[in-house]
C-alpha cells in the first residue's frame, strides 16, 4: 500500500517538508523515475491541485535509490503559497519532468556560483555537478537579510569558498552579490566560469560585472511557462537577437546575450491578476497565517 | 418501418440544416454552437440518401466508413446498428462528426453535391454517436485473449488513441504516454469547448480505459524515457509515435515578443486546457473584454482563436489573412459561424511589424497590403506585396495562428529516426514503419498539421502493421 502506484493516486507523495525561511519551504517528493533521470539544471512542472496552474520548479536534489526528488519553493503568489501549505503525506496533483536542458558541466577551473534568495536552491545542483566535474567552486549566496540566505551548509559541503551576503548587513558580507563578485574578480585568482540564478535584475547586474572581463557567464532564466514542452511558446526569450523557448532550449543561457529587459517585461504580463489572486489567498488564510496573532 | 421512398421523393426532401445556438447568445458563452439533429430530423435527412450502387461518398472518407449502410440504418431508425457500422472504421465518430471537413471529404464526394445539397453525413454521424453514448452507455467489454506483447503509444491525440484502440482489441498490452495532464491532444488543448465539448473526448478515452488501455499522463517521452529506453529498459515490444505537430510558428517580424502577443497554441491552451475563462481559474489570461483582438492566419486554428476571443468579450475581434477569402483553409462552417458571431475579416494583408509602447506592451501592427499573383506549384495563387501600400491598426492583443511545426523533443534523443527537412518523421504511409526497428509513427508528426480523421487513419494503419510485426517478428 505504500510506494508509488503507477497510474494510481499515491503518486507524487510528499515525504518530508521543512521551513527554511519565511515563505521558503523544502519538499522531498516521491518521484522515482524523475529521480533516476534528472540532471543538474533541470526542472519539473507541477500542478498543486486538479484545477491549478502549471508552474516550473527546479529539482534541487534527488536520490535515485530511494526514489525522491527535492524542491525548494518560495511562496510568492497563489500557487506557490498553496503548495507551501502542504505537509508530509499530502500529494501534488501532477508532476512532469525532468524538463529543460541540463546545465552544461565542464572542467572550467575556478567556477563561481551565485544564488540570490531562492535562486540559491536553483543554483545548488549545478554547484554540486561542477564540483563533481573537478572544478574549484566558489559560491556567493545573497539574501535580503540573514534569514533569507539559503543552503549555506549544503554549499559549504561542495564549495571551496562560500560568501553569504546580505543587503542589510545582518549577516556575512554587507552588500549585493555583485559587489562581492567584483571583489573576487579584482582580488584574483582568475575566474573561468560564472553561473548566476536569482531575480532578473540580479542576473542582469552579474552579466554587466563579468562582461568587461570576458568571463564566460551563464544565467538560468525564469520566464512564465505553461506546458514546459515547447508547445506554447509562452516562455520565449531573446538571446543574441534570436528567439528561444526557455523550457526546451534552456533554461540556461549565455548571460551576455540575454535581453533581460524583455524577460522582466514579459514576466510582468499578469501582475494585476497575480496581485488579485494573492490578496484573495491572504484573505482566505488570514486565520492560519503563522505570523498573525495566535 | 417506413415505406420505401422513390428517388423523386428522396430528392424532394430539403437538406436538414444543423440547429444552432443563436449567434448573439453563443458569442458570449462556451456552450456548443451546433445543437445536434433530433431523431426525426436525422431519419428524414437519412431518407435523402439515394443508396447509390456506387457510393462515391465512401471514397471521400479517409477511413472508408460504409456511409451508405449506416445512413440506411438511420433511415430505418436502427441507430444502434448504425453506430456499429461506423465504429468498424472510425473509433471517434462523435469527434469526427463534429470536426471533419466534410465538405472536402465525404459530403464533397456525395453524388447529390452537384445538383442538390449533399446528404448531411457529418451531422448524421454525430447524431448516431451521440445517441449511442447517451442511450446505450458503455459498450459491453468482450473478453480478449492476451498476447503478452506490450506496445507503448506516445501521444494521446487522435492518432495515438486510434492506434491504442485497435491494439488493445488485438490482445496486446497498451500504455499511452502523454506529456500533458489531460488526454486527447489537440482535441482537448486546441479545439474549443464550443465546437467539441471536452466531455465527449473524455467519454471516448474512458472507453479505452475500460478496454484495459493504461494511460500515463505527465510523461514527456524524450525526457523521462527515450524511445530506446522504452524498448530496451521498459520492455515494450513496439512503439508508436503520435506526438503531433505542436511547435508554434511565429511571423518572424519585429515586435513579436511584446507583451500581448500569443501563439495560438498558448492562447488556446490557457483557455481550453487550463480553463482560464472560468471565474475561479488559476491560470491567467490577458483581459480581452472590449479589447481589440487581432488573429493572424486563416485556418481552423485562427477561427478557433478568434471565436474564443469573441466569447471572452473581444470587440472588435478580427482575422487578418494574407490571401483572399477563397484560399482560406478553415472549414466553411467555421468561417460561416465566425461571421455570424460578428468576427471581422481583413484579407490580403500581412503584418510586417508589431508596435509597442515604452513598457513593452503591444499597441498595434503595421500591415502590408497584398495582391494575388500567378498560381504556384501547389496551384494556390501566391500573395505578393503591393509596394508602398502599408497601414497601421491599433491592437491590444494579438494571436499568431500561422501553423505549427513538429516538436524536436523526441528527435533530439532518437537521432536514428529519419527526419525530413521540415522536421517531420519519415514513416511509410501504408504501414507507419520508420527507419528505426520496432518504431512506428503517424498523424501530424508524419504529415505536418492535417486533420483528425487523417491522424486516426494513420494510427489505425500503424496498429495493423504493429500487429503483423508482433505476430511475425519480421521487420
Ligand atoms: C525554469 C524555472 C525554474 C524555477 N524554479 C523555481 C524553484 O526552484 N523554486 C521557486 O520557488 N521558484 C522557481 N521558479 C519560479 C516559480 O515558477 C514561480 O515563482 C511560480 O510560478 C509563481 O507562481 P505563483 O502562482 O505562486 O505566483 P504568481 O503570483 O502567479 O506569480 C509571481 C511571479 O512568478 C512568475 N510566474 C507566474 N506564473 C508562472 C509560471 N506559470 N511559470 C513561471 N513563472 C511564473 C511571474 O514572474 C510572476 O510575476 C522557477 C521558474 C522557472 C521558469
Ligand atoms: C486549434 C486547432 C483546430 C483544429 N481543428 C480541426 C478540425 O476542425 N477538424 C480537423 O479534422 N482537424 C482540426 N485540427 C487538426 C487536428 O486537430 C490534428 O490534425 C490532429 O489532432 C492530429 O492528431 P495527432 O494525434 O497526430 O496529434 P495531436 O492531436 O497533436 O496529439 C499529440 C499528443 O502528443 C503529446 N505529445 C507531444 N510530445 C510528446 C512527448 N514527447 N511525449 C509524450 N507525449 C507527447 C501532445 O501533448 C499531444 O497530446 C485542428 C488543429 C488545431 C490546432
Ligand atoms: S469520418 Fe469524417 S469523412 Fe468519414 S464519414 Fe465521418 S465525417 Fe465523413
Ligand atoms: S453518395 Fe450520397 S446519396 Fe449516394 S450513398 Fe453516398 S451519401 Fe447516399
Ligand atoms: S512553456 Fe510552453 S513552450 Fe516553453
Amino acid at each position: 500500500m505504500d510506494g508509488p502506484q503507477p497510474g494510481g493516486e499515491l503518486m507524487n507523495r510528499i515525504l518530508e517538508t521543512r521551513v527554511l525561511a519565511p515563505e521558503v519551504k523544502y519538499f522531498r517528493i516521491e518521484a522515482p523515475k524523475v529521480a533516476r533521470k534528472r540532471k543538474a539544471g533541470q526542472f519539473v512542472i507541477i500542478r498543486v491541485t486538479g484545477t491549478g496552474e502549471r508552474i516550473p520548479l527546479t529539482i534541487m536534489d534527488s536520490n535515485p535509490d530511494d526514489g525522491w526528488i527535492s524542491l525548494i519553493v518560495q511562496g510568492v503568489g497563489k500557487t506557490t503559497r498553496t503548495l507551501n501549505e502542504l505537509e508530509t503525506g499530502d500529494s501534488v496533483h501532477d508532476l512532469a519532468g525532468p524538463l529543460g536542458m541540463p546545465s552544461e558541466i565542464h572542467e572550467y577551473g575556478r567556477a563561481v556560483v551565485i544564488g540570490g534568495g531562492v535562486g540559491t536552491a536553483i543554483a545548488y545542483p549545478t554547484a554540486v555537478a561542477l564540483a563533481e566535474a573537478g572544478n574549484d567552486v566558489v559560491s556567493i549566496i545573497g539574501g535580503r537579510s540573514r534569514e533569507f540566505v539559503l543552503l549555506e551548509d549544503e554549499m559549504r559541503a561542495v564549495c571551496t569558498e562560500v560568501y553569504p551576503t546580505t543587503d542589510d548587513g545582518s549577516y556575512g558580507y554587507h552588500g549585493f552579490v555583485t559587489d562581492k563578485l567584483a571583489e573576487l574578480i579584482a582580488d584574483g585568482p582568475s575566474i573561468d566560469h560564472v553561473i548566476a540564478v536569482g531575480p532578473v535584475p540580479m542576473m542582469q547586474a552579474v552579466a554587466e560585472v563579468t562582461r568587461p572581463h570576458g568571463i564566460d557567464t551563464v544565467v538560468s532564466l525564469n520566464p512564465i511557462m505553461v506546458d514546459g514542452t515547447g508547445m506554447c511558446g509562452g516562455c520565449r526569450v531573446s538571446v543574441g537577437d534570436e528567439t528561444k523557448f526557455a523550457c526546451v532550449d534552456g533554461p540556461d543561457f549565455d548571460a551576455h546575450q540575454v535581453d533581460f529587459e524583455l524577460l522582466a517585461r514579459r514576466n510582468r504580463t499578469y501582475s494585476a491578476f497575480e496581485y488579485y489572486r494573492n490578496e484573495e489567498f491572504t484573505e482566505e488564510h488570514i486565520h492560519v497565517d503563522p505570523v498573525g496573532s495566535s | 418501418m417506413a415505406r420505401e421512398l422513390t428517388r423523386r421523393e428522396r430528392l424532394k426532401i430539403p437538406r436538414h440544416e444543423m440547429p444552432e445556438q443563436d449567434a448573439h447568445d453563443r458569442s458570449v458563452n462556451f456552450e456548443e454552437v451546433n445543437l445536434g439533429l433530433t431523431a426525426e430530423q436525422a431519419v428524414a435527412e437519412a431518407e435523402r440518401c439515394l443508396l447509390c450502387a456506387n457510393p462515391t461518398c465512401i471514397d471521400g472518407c479517409p477511413v472508408g466508413i460504409d456511409i451508405r449502410e449506416f445512413v440506411r440504418l438511420v433511415a430505418d431508425e436502427q441507430f444502434g446498428d448504425a453506430a456499429d457500422v461506423i465504429k468498424r472504421d472510425n473509433f471517434l465518430p462523435a469527434v469526427c462528426g463534429r470536426v471533419c471537413p466534410q465538405e472536402d471529404q465525404c459530403e464533397g464526394a456525395c453524388v447529390l453535391v452537384k445538383k442538390y445539397k449533399p446528404v448531411a453525413i457529418g451531422h448524421l454521424e454525430r447524431f448516431v454517436a451521440d445517441y449511442e453514448r447517451e442511450r446505450a452507455g458503455s459498450t459491453s467489454v468482450k473478453t480478449i485473449t492476451k498476447t503478452g506483447k506490450r506496445v507503448a503509444v506516445v501521444g494521446s491525440g487522435p492518432a495515438g488513441l486510434a492506434c491504442a484502440a485497435d491494439l488493445i482489441q488485438a490482445g496486446h498490452d497498451v500504455t499511452v504516454f502523454e506529456a500533458l495532464h489531460e488526454l486527447g491532444g489537440v482535441l482537448v488543448y486546441g479545439i474549443p469547448e464550443f465546437r467539441l465539448p471536452k466531455e465527449i473526448v473524455k467519454a471516448e478515452v474512458d472507453q479505452l480505459a475500460d478496454l484495459g488501455v493504461r494511460f500515463e499522463m505527465n510523461a514527456v517521452i524524450g525526457m523521462i524515457d527515450t524511445i530506446d529506453e522504452l524498448l530496451a529498459e521498459e520492455g515494450y515490444d513496439a512503439v508508436f509515435i503520435g506526438v503531433g505537430a505542436g511547435l508554434p510558428r511565429f511571423l518572424g517580424v519585429p515586435g513579436e515578443n511584446l507583451v500581448g502577443v500569443y501563439s495560438a497554441n498558448e492562447f488556446l491552451t490557457r483557455i481550453n486546457l487550463m480553463r482560464s475563462y472560468a471565474p475561479d481559474a488559476e491560470t491567467p489570461l490577458l483581459d480581452l473584454y472590449r479589447k481589440t483582438v487581432a488573429v493572424f492566419g486563416g485556418g481552423n486554428t485562427a477561427m478557433d482563436a478568434v471565436r474564443t476571443a469573441r466569447r471572452l468579450g473581444a470587440d472588435p475581434a478580427t482575422i487578418f489573412y494574407r490571401r483572399s477569402d477563397a484560399e482560406m483553409p478553415a472549414r466553411a462552417e467555421e468561417v460561416h459561424h465566425a461571421r455570424a458571431e460578428g468576427i471581422g475579416f481583413e484579407t490580403l494583408v500581412s503584418p510586417i511589424e508589431l508596435l509597442g509602447n515604452e513598457d513593452g506592451w503591444l499597441t498595434g501592427a503595421r500591415f502590408q497590403r497584398m495582391e494575388l499573383g500567378e498560381p504556384d506549384d501547389s496551384g494556390r495563387r501566391r500573395p505578393q506585396p503591393i509596394p508602398g501600400d502599408e497601414f497601421e491598426v491599433p491592437i491590444d492583443v494579438a494571436v499568431v495562428a500561422i501553423g505549427n511545426e513538429p516538436n524536436p523533443l523526441i528527435h533530439r534523443t532518437a537521432p536514428d529516426l529519419e527526419q525530413t527537412a521540415w522536421g517531420t518523421i519519415v514513416a511509410d504511409p501504408e504501414t507507419g514503419r520508420t527507419a528505426k526497428k520496432a518504431v512506428f509513427a503517424g498523424g501530424d508528426i508524419v504529415t505536418g498539421g492535417a486533420t483528425v480523421i487523417l491522424a486516426m487513419g494513420a494510427g489505425r494503419r500503424a496498429a495493423a502493421s504493429i500487429k503483423e510485426y508482433l505476430d511475425t517478428g519480421v521487420w
